[in-house]
């Protein structure tokens, strides 16, 4: 029993958090906001997959790091922090262990699409129906709404239609398009399970990141705000708040590093233990959320501040991938309730 | 990471488990039934409470993580760990040996002289000797640092004077572990001192006192000018240095809130008796609540395996064991709140859910009030200013 994670594992995410600190600062989710659709920055994006980190969960042989859900979700937890625009969790959490084939995926994908390691950018629907960056992406994984089928989809072949967000580094957009037998991933319903439960993860791993954020925002913020003569942090009902904060993210964060521990070992307990992470992280990530802006008070309930970047993108991931009631759902149907 | 267990871990856990069962059913038949077992906070129930504590010593499971020497066997952390699992799997009773073992042994092993270990240790595990915890006063509850119970140097010991409360279990007990003011000149956490005392000395009576449930679970104890002899306690009556008491008893709150006083097992054993309820009494208005209680009793596992997997690679605890206390107690509450939603009208009627319930209520406030919990979480783990 070791539920920690190694020296390998942390030296990882410590490279990823310093490519994203200088990479994707406030100002780099400010610019994705105004970037118009196909404009999206992909220095760090780029970046990233010199790292090899879009092909954390290729295996070697396929070019990839070989690595397994155990690595990347430290790497999804740093992206949250970072509320990194890209579509990360769509490519190096689905996309690519699917299309590599790795056990339970079933790939090869399409013909004439470059191999996992060389997939570039992918943006799916199956986190909803509005898909994130659908005009940066090199490439759209799509459910066949009939079928169920997952197909991988050139986007000079659809049709997208923007959409507002209220987060709006999002880029989201909907998309008409024709499946085609030679567009054809998948229709395994084994492997379209895994593909959403590793969305869920991720999700489920970015939101702990982007609530690791809020509340050490927030937890500067009230040391250096300062009201009735003394920072405000000194106050009984903010620290309360913070520490309600604090013991909700405790808690779901190791759920989440237990289901990235199930999909590595492909445990029969996967789809609950998956599910729970995504319930856990959504309810904990939106109520760290509520506590950042309330400690915040006036100054975070502006475009200006940065805490809107967080927040907003919290409130997407939330709803993503299935919300917190849909995951406890799932977990209240493996408890035979 | 690697979330299974070994080979040998798994055979501790198949004996335990065996040895749960065999015993319970034989210690039930030993009162006529388990319909008979009193509370372990009434006399009655203290009583026969007493007779499985001594099963538990015999088989050497009442202290497993302890040395051999003690009476314990030398289990590890991940063992007792199973342990807890497997004990509250099977339904075994509340703790009564609970605060000597789980709050004064740790403190022991930490600061106590040899011989208090060899004297104090098999006593507690083999149940011959049956302490309580002697802190809260009437004016130092969540201020602690406020007692003024006085410890004054006489020749060849201490006088014991002033009053403690809320002292669980002090009616059946026979010894008490407690801070007293041993420098009359200093304030606060300062000339404390961490005293070993049998409750058997002239001048010391003790009066139990009905919990929220009516048990006796509760007493108070009152010190007038008693004789506490140095040898008392073979090593001494003095646990630590004289006015080290602040220091020597902050050691154990540590494992108080943050591992050892309520394990994961037993909230997991909670949760899945309310499943089966929900199995039995089904209202899906209360499904989702359900379910998220069974999430968070599993997220309370996920978090001491981390924690224990931090503790065996040789980390301590620190103060983010507060924000532990506050999810079990709460957790705890839950869990029964939503079992009474369940029974609906029968919720009013004495029982194993509505006692658990008001058991339950206790948590929040005990081992340091959950708002006492968020101060520590937040100024010692956030950073926030203190005031």
């Amino acid at each position: 029993m070791h539920f920690g994670f190694d020296d390998d594992q942390l030296a990882f995410r410590d490279a990823v958090r310093e490519l994203l600190e200088k990479e994707c600062p406030p100002a780099a989710v400010r610019a994705a906001w105004e970037a118009p659709p196909g404009g999206l920055d992909r220095t760090v994006w780029d970046r990233l997959t010199e790292m090899g980190v879009l092909a954390t969960l290729v295996p070697e042989e396929a070019d990839g790091l070989g690595l397994d859900e155990r690595s990347l979700v430290l790497v999804l937890e740093e992206a949250g922090r970072a509320a990194l625009p890209h579509p990360l969790v769509d490519t190096a959490a689905v996309a690519a262990p699917l299309l590599a084939g790795t056990p339970g995926g079933e790939g090869p994908g399409p013909a004439g699409v470059p191999d996992a390691h060389g997939i570039g950018m992918v943006a799916t629907d199956l986190g909803g129906p509005y898909v994130p960056c659908a005009a940066d992406a090199d490439w759209l994984l799509l459910r066949d709404p009939a079928t169920g089928a997952l197909h991988l989809v050139d986007p000079a072949t659809v049709v997208l239609r923007p959409v507002d967000t209220v987060d709006g580094a999002r880029r989201a957009a909907a998309v008409d398009w024709q499946p085609a037998p030679e567009s054809l991933v998948t229709d395994d319903p084994a492997a379209i399970e895994l593909a959403l439960d590793r969305g869920a993860f991720g999700a489920a791993a970015v939101l702990v990141g982007l609530a690791q954020r809020m509340l050490d925002m927030t937890v500067a913020y009230v040391c250096e705000r300062r009201q009735f003569g003394v920072p405000v942090g000194s106050f009984q009902a903010v620290k309360h708040r913070l520490a309600d904060a604090l013991k909700e993210l405790a808690f779901a964060r190791p759920a989440v590093h237990r289901a990235a521990h199930s999909l590595a070992t492909g445990a029969e307990t996967r789809a609950r233990d998956v599910a729970m992470a995504k319930a856990m992280a959504s309810d904990a990530a939106r109520f760290v959320g509520r506590q950042a802006l309330q400690c915040h008070g006036a100054i975070g309930y502006t475009v200006e501040h940065d805490l809107h970047l967080y927040l907003k993108r919290t409130w997407a991931l939330a709803a993503a991938w299935g919300d917190a009631a849909w995951h406890r759902e799932r977990v209240a149907r493996a408890l035979g309730v | 990471m690697d979330l299974t267990w070994t080979d040998e871990e798994e055979a501790f856990r198949a004996e335990a488990r065996a040895w749960l069962e065999e015993n319970l059913a034989a210690w039930y038949d030993e009162h006529g039934g388990p319909e008979n077992i009193r509370s372990g906070d009434t006399r009655e129930g203290f009583a026969q409470h007493l007779t499985w504590e001594r099963r538990l010593y015999e088989g050497r499971w009442a202290a497993v993580s302890w040395p051999a020497a003690y009476g314990g066997r030398d289990a590890s952390l991940w063992e007792w760990l199973i342990f807890e699992e497997e004990y509250y799997r099977a339904g075994a009773p509340p703790r009564i040996t609970q605060n000597g073992i789980f709050l004064l042994a740790p403190t022991v092993f930490e600061f106590g002289n040899e011989a208090q270990r060899a004297h104090v240790l098999p006593r507690m595990a083999a149940a011959e000797d049956l302490w309580c915890q002697g802190w809260s006063e009437p004016d130092a509850g969540s201020d602690l640092a406020g007692i003024t119970s006085r410890a004054t140097r006489v020749e060849g010991g201490w006088r014991l004077d002033g009053q403690k409360t809320w002292t669980t279990r002090g009616a059946f007990c026979t010894h008490l572990f407690g801070l007293f003011r041993t420098d009359p000149g200093a304030e606060r956490h300062r000339g404390l001192s961490y005293l070993l005392v049998p409750l058997d000395l002239d001048g010391v009576t003790v009066r139990g006192f009905g919990r929220l449930d009516g048990d006796e679970g509760f007493a108070e104890v009152f010190f007038d000018g008693a004789f506490l002899p140095d040898d008392a306690i073979p090593g001494g009556v003095l646990l630590g240095e004289e006015g080290e008491g602040w220091r020597v008893a902050m050691a154990t709150t540590g494992s108080e809130r943050g591992l050892t006083l309520r394990s994961p097992g037993r909230f997991l054993a909670t949760a899945q008796r309310l499943v089966e309820l929900y199995r039995e009494r089904p209202s899906p208005r209360l499904r989702e609540r359900l379910v998220d209680a069974w999430m968070r009793a599993e997220a309370y596992r996920l978090f001491t395996l981390e924690t224990v997997t931090r503790l065996a690679g040789g980390a301590v605890m620190g103060p983010e064991s507060s924000i532990n206390k506050i999810w079990w107690s709460e957790l705890d509450c839950d869990l029964h709140e939503i079992a009474l939603e369940l029974l609906g009208p029968d919720a009013e009627l004495e029982g194993p859910w509505s006692k658990g319930w008001q058991f339950a209520l206790s948590g929040p406030i005990y081992a340091g009030t959950n708002e006492i919990q968020r101060n520590i979480a937040a100024e010692r783990v956030l950073g926030l200013p203190r005031r």
